[in-house]
């Protein structure tokens, strides 16, 4: 009935909005929405790197997300900049390079558009064995860390204080980030996988009133942006990347109804 | 002496913390023990909360020495704001750090007077309430060492003295250790078994008397102190200039 690529990019896009549904909840929750797209924006120079010296996309995105996330925290303790701006030096610079790297690479065709916005051609057989084993692992370890990395979002001191070791969650949290980065590049781009990670996060939260529904209903909103996405960039001939997150907006403004009902109902 | 030692749940010597070339406050010793209610209190900016989170571990980078005798703490901040973006009811807070039965939600809810509000939005409460949720929080776990930051700030006149009446039983109950930081001192007086005055340093440190009849404590509280006042009187070997540092005579 569908090609094969159609049906890879089903299994990987429900692989990877199982995955952003509790992370982008955590994004939203502690402010951190311009940090994701600051890793993602690095992510382009983990892509070069891996075309350089031949090793796997999303190890080395993985790698580069990392390193990028560590520099930001080391950055933030040891200069006065401010946060955002940190940020928008580290994410362009990356990104800057990135492209400056690609310029030297002129033995490789590179289709720099699939990277940026994301290709359900360029899904293989191995992507999706890297996005469901590193999926299910970034799920595993963050329900490990899922008391203490709560505890410290509600508030850090209190977490601190009463032993939650709330440092170490939030480290092991960016690393997090930047696996889920890593395995998802290919199929959502770098510039919008933010987008993955936000809209089904703030479209749950119009319609929950405590975390866990929040993070259910996100978990499903991410699942219906990327099915009606697909099949809309299936029948439309679009990029994958951009009809998934278009998806995700109509899913939001449906919220929105609901949400201002309910403001109404209890007023 | 052995068993002096096991009742001390934390204990600091000469603490500090210097931040932007600042002390934020220098050379606090005081333990705290078992069963018994330490009180801080002092002038805005005197490092009451600052020697609070040493205490507690929250700051690192401190002078002195910390020890600490037991992992089961309850804290309540001085400050929590909850952000929209994050959907959390009573019932959720409640078991922030720790998981508890249903009974035991509702065992600490009802022991501050909020069993009412456990399925309610945290954010949609008043400041009273919320103090109330804090305080039960804190005790749902029965820890050793409570450490309470203005814990009945927003509270109603009779709730803050039923409240302060429910520290008192709770820390003879449980025999746990409290850290309490308050400005209302004539409830510090009645319900404290010892009272460290900070103003930057230690001012002056002892019973709930001996500290009232203090000098710089009176100095530092004026009229509202002579209430306490009785004929104890000693020397002071040093003031303060108007931005708390110390002048020795």
């Amino acid at each position: 009935m569908f090609d094969d690529f159609f049906i890879r990019a089903l299994i990987a896009g429900i692989g990877i909005a199982l995955v952003t549904g509790p992370l982008g909840c955590f994004i939203i929750w502690r402010r951190l929405a311009f940090f994701g797209d600051t890793l993602a924006h690095s992510a382009l120079l983990g892509v070069t790197l891996a075309f350089t010296f031949e090793i796997s996309i999303a190890l080395s995105v993985f790698i580069i997300s990392s390193i990028i996330a560590l520099i930001l925290l080391k950055l933030q303790k040891n200069t006065k900049l401010p946060g955002d701006a940190l940020l928008g030096l580290l994410a362009h610079s990356s990104l800057a390079v990135g492209l400056v790297v690609i310029g030297f690479l002129s033995f490789i065709r590179f289709d720099i558009m699939g990277f940026l916005f994301g290709d359900i051609l360029a899904v293989s057989t191995s992507d999706l064995i890297t996005i469901w084993v590193g999926g299910a692992l970034i799920l595993f370890v963050l329900n490990k860390i899922w008391k203490p990395l709560f505890a410290s979002t509600v508030n850090y001191d209190l977490a601190e204080a009463e032993g939650m070791s709330p440092e170490k969650a939030n480290a092991i949290f960016t690393v997090l980030l930047a696996a889920i980065i890593a395995i998802s590049i290919k199929m959502v781009g770098l510039l919008l996988i933010t987008g993955m990670f936000i809209m089904p996060a703030a479209m749950a939260r119009n319609l929950s009133n405590n975390p866990r529904q929040m993070v259910i209903i996100s978990i499903i909103g991410g699942l219906l942006s990327v099915l009606i996405g697909l099949f809309s960039s299936l029948e439309f001939n679009t990029a994958s990347g951009p009809s998934i997150i278009t998806a995700a907006l109509f899913l939001f403004i449906l919220s929105l109804i609901k949400f201002k009902k309910n403001s109404e109902l209890k007023q | 002496m052995e068993n002096l030692k096991k009742n001390i749940l934390v204990k600091l010597e000469k603490v500090g913390v210097i931040q932007n070339n600042k002390w934020l406050v220098k050379d606090v010793s005081l333990q705290i023990e078992k069963g018994k209610i330490v009180t801080l209190i002092g002038p805005n900016g005197s490092g009451k909360t600052t020697t609070a989170k040493i205490a507690l571990g929250i700051h690192k980078n401190i002078k002195g020495y910390v020890t600490k005798f037991t992992d089961k703490i309850g804290y309540v901040p001085q400050k929590i704001s909850i952000d929209w973006t994050l959907p959390i009811r009573v019932t959720d807070f409640m078991q922030l750090t720790h998981n508890l039965e249903n009974s035991e939600i509702e065992n600490a809810l009802s022991l501050t007077g909020v069993k009412h509000l456990i399925k309610n939005d945290l954010r949609n409460l008043s400041g009273g309430e919320f103090q109330r949720v804090l305080i039960a929080r804190a005790i749902s776990k029965k820890p050793d060492l409570l450490v309470l930051d203005e814990p009945v700030q927003g509270v109603d006149f009779k709730g803050e003295i039923a409240l302060y009446e429910l520290i008192k039983t709770i820390s003879e109950k449980l025999n746990c250790g409290i850290l309490l930081i308050s400005h209302d001192l004539h409830v510090v007086m009645t319900a404290t078994d010892y009272v460290v005055c900070l103003n930057g340093h230690v001012c002056c440190s002892g019973s709930p008397t001996a500290v009232a009849n203090n000098q710089e404590y009176q100095k530092l509280f004026g009229d509202r102190a002579s209430t306490i006042l009785s004929v104890y009187e000693h020397r002071h070997d040093h003031t303060h200039s108007p931005d708390g540092t110390v002048k020795n005579k």
